[in-house]
């Protein structure tokens, strides 16, 4: 290929593409933060601790997810539930729950190892903070409102799509928390606040006694 | 020359003036907006309606930042260097004609005014002339900052502009042979009317491209060299060293040099419409449209022209990659400078038969 054409070529591509952009086609950028791209539903974002849907909230203060946890971010401490103001459905609760977001690497092992799905990913993404102090997320920060919205959004998370939001729980496990490993069976997830049961995912069957057979077959 | 044909020399710079400085606005924005859609991006989309208000205010940054002043520098020079950049870069437009020439009666006296700053007898030269002293800018620049990187830059510039220019200036003696004329309001007029081929009438206009394509070709590229514009930016080369010969300039010293860039190739696709695409020249529909449009229309070609230019520089920009210091000199010493050699070999060699005859006939 001579210097002409290989010039010739190089001019077609370029060429190629502006009319693509400018067609409407090829465009691959969005105008963030007026439009924000559409992620995964499984994305890794910024925590919450959820609550049941009767305000109660789901961690139980067992600290398996700072033991899980491989960056040594999460500290929790536990504590009895008040008998006539319990905190959480158990015997214990979480009094203290922190998680250093500049050590978190986002892996979801918190989210495996949390027996009663207490923490769970979201989609939110926006965490910068202009001071070290601010990034160590607390159980304030953490946990949702009654609505099952994270509490304390970042000015710009108001893009943030709060329907997509909602869906964050439940979903975010890789596994089953019966623990298997693959991802089929009984919907076993706990009802949320602001969200409720949801819906079987692709894959999932149905509560048992609408869908016996296909819930037996993934047994055996 | 009374009063008021000082008045109108005076505000024909003025309006020049300010033109430059609005098309310099708007050509960096059109610059960043094509090369984002070749880059499948958006580009800037904040400032104003599709972003176009974004080198306002990235003007109004470099207004109010600091202006530092490295402790090595030669002063001096260090302050002359930009000024010396933006100046010629004003200049040079000046000769250019970008409309046909008005007649208004003013004064109780019907005038000419033509559309463009001075209209001088040597145009094309002095064309050339400025661009060489611009050349100085970026040479005392690069020298006047007392650093490495400037140095360097400074040093490519006087390289490359000396084999450039000498490719330039021999590109365009086809064009003076052509026209028989350095006055650039002359070499527009030439190309009016239809292409005439042998004694064949074609329904083409009579642009100097159609004729002269191989001198276009050698004095756009040589004119891209000239502006210091990819693939030719050796002298910015902002990997290699780190911008050159602006690396120690900031703030409203450094906005001199970016606006002197802009104009210069603002004005080297002018120059390319008016020496080669016909200049201002179009249809006109003269009588058939009101007076005020029919003056108009011509500026509007012009424009027309001169954007189809800027895409190129803008294109080129966007799909090649920076030339290596042996090949640009290569390509000046042994592919342009010969060719044009070659060419006005030929192209006197034609004139002269057609004059003269052949010499055997």
């Amino acid at each position: 290929m001579g210097p002409v054409e290989a010039f010739l070529r190089g001019m077609a591509v370029t060429g190629r593409q502006f009319i693509a952009t400018i067609t409407g086609r090829g465009l691959v950028t969005t105008p963030y933060p007026k439009v924000m791209r559409e992620k995964p539903q499984r994305f890794h974002g910024r925590h919450v601790l959820n609550r049941y849907e009767d305000g109660m909230e789901k961690c139980i203060g067992c600290e398996l997810c700072a033991g899980a946890c491989p960056a040594r971010c999460i500290y929790v401490r536990g504590a009895d539930n008040p008998a006539d103001d319990p905190v959480s459905p158990g015997e214990r609760y979480g009094f203290v729950y922190e998680i250093n977001m500049l050590r978190c690497i986002f892996c979801g092992l918190c989210v495996e190892a949390c027996p009663t799905e207490a923490i769970t990913h979201t989609q939110l993404f926006e965490m910068s903070t202009t001071n070290r102090a601010d990034a160590i997320f607390t159980k304030d920060e953490l946990l949702v409102d009654g609505d099952g919205q994270p509490n304390h959004m970042f000015e710009t998370d108001r893009f943030a799509d709060l329907a997509e939001l909602a869906k964050a729980d439940g979903w975010m496990r890789a596994t089953a928390p019966q623990g298997r490993a693959s991802y089929e069976g009984l919907v076993a997830w706990s009802g949320s606040a602001g969200v409720g049961v949801r819906p079987p995912e692709r894959g999932q069957s149905g509560l048992p006694d609408e869908d016996e057979e296909a819930s037996e077959g993934a047994d055996g | 020359m009374d009063w008021i044909d000082v008045g109108l020399v005076a505000l024909r710079v003025v309006v020049i003036f300010g033109l430059l400085q609005v098309v310099t606005i708007l050509l960096i924005w059109f610059e960043r907006k094509v090369v984002a859609d070749m880059q499948n991006r958006i580009g800037p989309d904040r400032a104003g309606p599709w972003g176009i208000l974004q080198t306002v205010a990235d003007g109004l940054k470099l207004f109010f930042k600091e202006q530092v002043t490295p402790r090595k520098v030669e002063f001096g020079l260090y302050l002359a260097a930009p000024m010396l950049a933006a100046v010629p870069a004003f200049l040079m437009f000046m000769v250019v004609p970008f409309g046909r020439p008005v007649r208004i009666n003013l004064g109780g006296e019907d005038r000419l005014i033509p559309i463009q700053g001075a209209d001088l007898n040597v145009g094309l030269l002095y064309v050339l002339a400025m661009s060489s002293v611009a050349v100085y800018a970026v040479v005392l620049a690069g020298w006047s900052s007392g650093s490495k990187y400037p140095l360097l830059g400074g040093v490519r510039a006087t390289a490359q502009a000396i084999s450039y220019e000498a490719a330039m200036g021999l590109s365009l003696v086809p064009v003076v042979l052509f026209t028989g004329s350095l006055r650039l309001s002359e070499i527009v007029a030439s190309q009016s009317g239809s292409l005439t081929f042998f004694g064949q009438v074609l329904s083409l206009p009579a642009w100097n491209v159609f004729v002269l394509a191989p001198s276009f070709l050698i004095f756009f590229i040589a004119a891209v060299a000239e502006t210091n514009r990819a693939p030719f930016d050796l002298v910015e080369a902002e990997q290699e060293i780190v911008g050159g010969f602006h690396t120690e300039y900031s703030g409203l010293r450094f906005a001199l040099f970016f606006l002197a860039e802009y104009i210069n190739i603002f004005t080297m696709s002018g120059l390319a419409v008016t020496l080669f695409l016909g200049g201002w020249s179009g249809p006109t529909w003269d009588g058939t449209l009101p007076l005020v449009v029919s003056a108009v229309l011509p500026t509007v070609w012009f424009l027309l022209k001169v954007t189809v230019f800027l895409f190129m520089y803008v294109w080129l920009r966007a799909t090649l990659p920076r030339l290596r210091y042996d090949q640009l000199m290569t390509l000046g010493w042994k592919r342009l400078i010969p060719a044009s050699l070659v060419w006005l070999f030929f192209i006197g060699g034609a004139m002269a038969v057609r004059q003269f005859g052949l010499p055997w006939g």
